[in-house]
């Protein structure tokens, strides 16, 4: 089975978010990005699938070199047999030009199924990979938790709630939306990662940047005030102690 | 005006989602049409509150959900209708239809919308970076297709409404060779903590660093005759089961108490325990969400309190 993987680098989660001077977009001068972590996630399922069928993994990614080489590199050392960075200087992409220059390489690859991350936090206009299951007229599945190979067809295990979850038998090609592997994202070693870094596994693709085509257009943005409907504590850790066993006390509990 | 609902429903109901749009639809104004697909579903659809008309696709094919046929006879129904305004709940069924139907119609996809305005130009406002950051957006042209996150209205508004018209239509595409097949449906098996029925939680996010730090905040659970739940990261890397995950894809929680340690609070949390009728927060990132929904927030290293809290206590 040769699969596709799509990687997108998402601002830090755990990072301080800072607006940019007009408060239309964040200020992307200082801010840190990672790998989106449900990315993450696909890759690890990816993996899981090489090991049990055979196969390749490719993964694709896109965004500058310094926030995507790292990326791909890392996944290069966990397993991925290939590598492709589409575009080098590409700025900041809304979901549908992502989905659109996705589409035009996965097109080439001759890929026997895509996986991708359910969601990232910044897909204002839709989840890339169900835009790309849309751009290839492919079948889709997303919100994957679980994935078992069958002859020509895969067996996935979609999530609803409250641990609710339904199978499907999904012919191939097809794209899934990845919410959680079957385990853990794998660590690797930094050594194997340099030693990734020193062979030629990364390919670049030359992409022209896509002329936005979302229909969006993005008059404001703020960060909600802190604590708007919260009693903020102030003090220290020994304060912040004392009042909370008082709030507790008081809704009858400790 | 015209709205078009996807009418979710899973094991002979509709979710709280359904009757959230359908609020939703209702403040926007105009026509509120919804759409029921599935099968031996004719008395369910005519239990809908709240709409105007009730579009019933009734086929043996969708008899469970299925992501690329309900996909596709949603996205139809949205293409032949021209509504101004499709609403997809942002959940496990919606997320599958909301780009088909937005790329078949060849309308703008606006996903985590928390509010629509449609007087005068087509506007949204959407909770973006696990929402950290509120957007407001202006949108090409009078309609679009819109992935609403829970919250975005009460669902009470529209659940006592008598129903409205309700209007049998065969499927619009073919439903035979579909790639897609329904194999099954899965209940979780019950663990050795019911995170439910609890009067007290201690909920740990991603601050909680590793899964050996789990120890001092089950020391805290104990102290407090709490029980431990977590959010999305924490069961992802297995460090708890999936019973104790609280949001979107695992458990609404309604305790006394709910101690929220090193949880940011992305909308698909708050969903499952901003219900809770005490909600106290720790984070040491003053912008995390979860203070917009707690009723005490403190901001700190959650490691310098839990010792502090567990002395007095005990």
């Amino acid at each position: 089975m040769n699969i596709a993987v799509l990687l997108r680098a998402v601002p830090d989660p755990v990072e301080e978010l800072e607006l940019n001077e007009d408060e239309t977009d964040l200020d992307r001068d200082y801010l840190g990005y990672v790998l989106n972590e449900f990315d993450d996630h696909a890759l690890e399922e990816a993996l899981l699938l090489k090991e049990e069928v055979g196969g390749t993994v490719t993964v694709l990614g896109l965004g500058t070199a310094d926030e995507v080489d790292q990326m791909l590199y890392t996944a290069v050392a966990k397993g991925a047999d290939g590598a492709e960075r589409l575009g080098s200087d590409l700025g900041p992409l809304d979901a549908h030009s992502q989905a659109g220059l996705f589409v035009e390489a996965l097109r080439q690859g001759g890929y026997d199924l895509v996986l991708s991350g359910v969601q990232a936090s910044d897909e204002l206009d839709g989840q890339v990979g169900m835009l790309v299951a849309a751009g290839l007229d492919l079948p889709h599945v997303s919100v994957v938790v679980a994935t078992t190979p069958a002859d020509g067809a895969l067996r996935v295990t979609k999530e609803y709630w409250g641990g609710i979850t339904a199978d499907y038998d999904i012919r191939l090609p097809a794209v899934l939306g990845i919410q959680a592997a079957r385990q853990a994202p794998r660590y690797v070693a930094v050594a194997r990662i340099r030693q990734a870094q020193e062979s030629d596994s990364l390919t670049e693709i030359d992409v022209d940047p896509p002329a936005p085509s979302s229909g969006l257009r993005v008059t404001a943005v703020r960060i909600p005030e802190a604590g708007e409907g919260a009693a903020m504590i102030e003090g220290d850790e020994e304060a912040a102690a004392d009042r909370i066993v008082e709030i507790l006390a008081a809704a009858g509990v400790g | 005006m015209d709205t078009l609902v996807f009418a979710e429903h899973l094991q002979g109901s509709f979710t709280d989602s359904t009757y959230e749009l359908l609020a939703l639809a209702r403040r926007l104004g105009g026509n509120v049409n919804a759409a029921v697909i599935g099968s031996d579903i004719e008395d369910l659809a005519g239990t809908l509150g709240g709409a105007d008309t009730i579009v019933v696709v009734d086929d043996p094919a969708l008899a469970a959900f299925n992501p690329e046929g309900h996909a596709a006879v949603f996205a139809a129904l949205a293409a032949e209708r021209t509504p101004q305004i499709v609403l997809v709940p942002y959940t496990s069924q919606g997320m599958e239809v909301a780009a088909a139907t937005a790329s078949r119609c060849g309308l703008p996809l606006v996903s985590f919308t928390q509010e629509i305005r449609a007087d005068g130009g087509l506007e949204a406002t959407c909770r973006l970076y696990a929402g950290k950051v509120e957007a407001d957006v202006e949108i090409d042209g009078d309609r679009a297709v819109f992935a609403v996150l829970s919250g975005a209205a009460s669902a009470d508004d529209r659940r006592a409404d008598g129903a409205g018209v309700v209007e049998l239509v065969a499927s619009p595409v073919d439903l035979s060779g579909l790639a897609v097949s329904f194999a099954g449906l899965a209940e979780p098996e019950a663990g050795d903590v019911d995170i439910t029925a609890q009067d007290v939680l201690v909920a740990v996010g991603r601050g909680i660093e590793s899964e050996d730090n789990l120890e001092e905040a089950q020391e805290l659970a104990d102290a407090l005759g709490a029980a431990l739940a977590a959010s999305r990261p924490i069961i992802d890397q297995g460090w708890l089961p999936k019973d104790r995950q609280v949001g979107k894809s695992g458990l609404k929680v309604t305790p006394k108490v709910y101690l929220a340690l090193g949880i940011s609070g992305a909308p698909e949390h708050i969903e499952g325990m901003r219900d809770a009728a005490t909600i106290i927060a720790v984070n040491s990132d003053p912008q995390a969400p979860i203070f917009g929904v707690a009723h005490y927030g403190w901001v700190g290293d959650l490691f310098d309190l839990i010792p502090e809290l567990v002395d007095r206590l005990e």
